[in-house]
């Protein structure tokens, strides 16, 4: 009986062809939508990943309570030592340094005295090593708008907007005035060696970037850091492996008596993460939520209007004696190999057209300035969902429509379908 | 045999000595004598400052120089800040660095910053300026502390312009020093404790030989000031207290 279902949508390609159709175009409809809002939501958190959190994060429990200070008077000590014990017991992952710094900037006259100052605030990561992958993390190199990224230690990058309210230029000398870990002042010479766009506003008022090495003298943190970043292979953030890890390590390291243990948050666990992922998970249920509603609705009137398009065929078949019932079980049977074939279609279409959008559409060009850390890439992402986010609608839609479409045949009488047929 | 006009005399002596004693002083009486305890025309002072932060505890050692508006700070202690000198003249501050052999000027909102990582602010050691001058006092009543009578003085800022816009005050009623305060934000945030301990007489004042700090919104166990030596007004050369001593 399957076989001539089957057969008869081939032969009969008004049947099968045009529903078929429909059903593929809305099923490639809903699977890219679920994969481009997936993927561009997911770029904020990678993000904040690369930028603040990392897929996990390891601090002193203190210095995690104080985090908006950045204090770095409470930070880890010995870090040379737990970061070869990350690298042994987490090694599928990778573990970077960072330290978190402010002061006041001051650039000098000839004479050596104040001519322009301001607060900033900036980031040491680890540019000169050759393994570190920091810059490209970061997009440094893109975010140069003047000069270059530093080649030795004493160098610094400003924001642009912060070098200009200074009035330096790559190769100038500006003095970092800050706090040692232990509270004395600092007092460091750098040379600027470029300028770059962060693309937010508080940064860019006075970001600064520096190689760790120089920082760490100038704070006088040797052997310790604010914060150890760790990040899951290919970058991709997985909530369950990252809090597993966290579990692990806090397991082993983390003493809730003393302020200075090391304590591990995944980047769920970090500030407003938690609030911000759950509000995209929100976003994207009903982004995609009222498109499969508005897909849904499409597909069920297109299953309606095959049903009543058929309507003469059905009066045919029932005043040729075939049952009712079973002509309602072969439209609804019809409409599931439609649904299936059109969702089978519409799913390899989508998830086709999403794999070129992984690679990204490069929106840089349309903002102000496209040189800035914030990524002007725009791309999708394929998830597990997309395998089988289309038969929703393709194929329950569909099958409910011509379920509507069907309850009509039991209201026929037969005298009214001969007058049908006569017409 | 007591005459008693002699009677009259002895009873009048009494209770006027009585009604001495008792006699509540106004704010300003008790700021004027803690200004001509603390305040001096030029000063000498060798100090430390016991620095506890929340791991470790460092000592800076400095000598300076004041005089009216102007002072000169040189850092003898540690390394790494030997030879650091701050210069204030009015209103503005300058630090040398002989490390980066630059003289850089602080101003604005980095004057409320710590100087050395310590529980005072550049504000803090700037202000040396006379408490009638600045404040309002108002006295709301009186407490033992550390087992001397205290009277309880409440100033509030004549200006906006000063650092903390309230003061409470606990002063020595007989030596007219204080030896705790607190330091309040023009919302009533409770910003600073000092406690002034070990007061000493130098002449015809008395001067605490240790001030605690404890900035409020600071982890740590605050800051000791220790004075090993002062002299109050002596004579200090004018190229002292000049940009031409910072180098």
């Amino acid at each position: 009986m399957l076989r001539f279902y089957i057969k008869g949508l081939f032969r009969d390609r008004s049947r099968s062809l045009m529903p078929v159709i429909v059903v593929a175009i809305g099923v490639t409809l809903v699977v890219l939508m679920q994969c481009w809002v997936t993927g561009v939501l997911g770029d904020m958190i990678v993000f904040n990943a690369r930028f603040a959190t990392g897929h996990v994060k390891v601090m002193s429990q203190a210095y995690n309570e104080n985090i908006s200070q950045q204090p770095n008077d409470l930070a880890l000590i010995g870090t040379g030592e737990l970061m070869e014990n990350l690298s042994t017991e987490f090694p599928h992952m990778e573990w970077i340094e960072r330290i978190q710094f402010g002061g006041l900037v001051d650039a000098p006259d000839e004479n050596g005295e104040t001519r322009a100052q301001g607060p900033g605030g900036g980031m040491a990561i680890d540019l000169l090593s050759e393994s570190s992958r920091e810059a490209e993390r970061l997009n440094l190199e893109k975010s140069i708008i003047r000069g270059r990224l530093p080649e030795v230690p004493e160098e610094i990058l400003l924001s642009d907007e912060f070098a200009t309210k200074l009035e330096v230029e790559p190769g100038d000398q500006v003095t970092l005035i800050s706090t040692t870990m232990y509270g004395a002042m600092s007092i460091t010479n750098f040379t600027v060696c470029g300028t770059v766009k962060f693309g937010a506003t508080a940064l860019d008022r006075g970001g600064m970037v520096a190689d760790i090495s120089s920082i760490r003298m100038a704070l006088d943190m040797q052997d310790a850091t604010g914060e150890i970043l760790g990040y899951l292979p290919d970058e991709e953030y997985d909530d369950l492996q990252a809090a597993a890890i966290a579990s692990s390590f806090n397991e082993e390291y983390h003493d809730p008596g003393n302020e200075f243990s090391p304590v591990m948050l995944s980047l769920r666990e970090q500030g407003t993460m938690t609030m911000y992922l759950d509000m995209v998970e929100y976003f994207r249920s009903i982004i995609i939520g009222i498109f499969m509603a508005a897909m849904s609705i499409v597909l069920w009137n297109s299953g309606l209007l095959g049903g009543l398009r058929r309507y003469g065929e059905m009066g045919l078949r029932i005043a040729m004696g075939e049952e009712k019932n079973h002509i309602y079980r072969s439209l609804i049977t019809e409409s599931i190999f439609i649904g299936i074939a059109g969702s089978v279609v519409g799913t390899a279409v989508g998830l086709f057209f999403a794999s070129l959008l992984t690679k990204g559409i490069d929106i840089g060009d349309m903002m102000q300035n496209s040189n800035m850390m914030m990524q002007g890439v725009m791309k999708a992402k394929i998830t597990n969902d997309a395998y089988y986010i289309g038969f929703i609608p393709g194929l329950m839609a569909t099958v409910l429509g011509t379920a509507l479409a069907g309850i009509g045949i039991y209201k026929r009488k037969t005298a009214q379908l001969f007058k049908e047929l006569q017409a | 045999m007591i005459r008693l006009t002699d009677t009259i005399r002895i009873a009048t002596l009494l209770i006027l000595t009585t009604s001495v004693q008792v006699a509540q002083p106004s704010g300003k009486e008790i700021l004027d004598r803690i200004d001509a305890n603390m305040s001096a025309e030029s000063r000498y002072v060798k100090s430390k400052m016991v620095i506890h932060g929340p791991r470790t505890s460092r000592t800076v050692e400095s000598e300076s120089w004041s005089k009216g508006e102007s002072a000169l700070t040189e850092y003898l202690a540690p390394a790494r800040e030997k030879g650091t000198k701050m210069l204030k003249l009015e209103d503005k501050l300058w630090i040398f660095s002989p490390s980066t052999d630059r003289t850089i000027q602080i101003s604005g909102h980095m004057l409320r910053q710590s100087v050395m990582g310590s529980d005072l602010s550049y504000e803090d050691m700037m202000d040396d300026t006379k408490l009638t001058d600045k404040y309002d006092a108002v006295v709301v009543g009186s407490e033992n502390f550390n087992e001397t009578d205290c009277w309880i003085v409440e100033m509030t800022a004549k200006t906006e312009d000063v650092a903390y816009q309230m003061r409470k005050l606990w002063v020595d009623k007989t030596r007219y020093i204080p030896l705790k305060e607190e330091l309040y934000a023009k919302s009533g945030k409770l910003l600073k404790k000092t406690e002034l301990t070990d007061i000493t007489k130098h002449g015809s004042r008395w001067y605490p030989g240790k001030i605690i700090f404890k900035d409020m919104l600071k982890k740590g166990a605050g800051t000791e000031f220790i004075v090993d030596e002062i002299r109050f007004n002596i004579e200090i050369p004018e190229h002292i207290l000049s940009k031409s001593s910072l180098r």
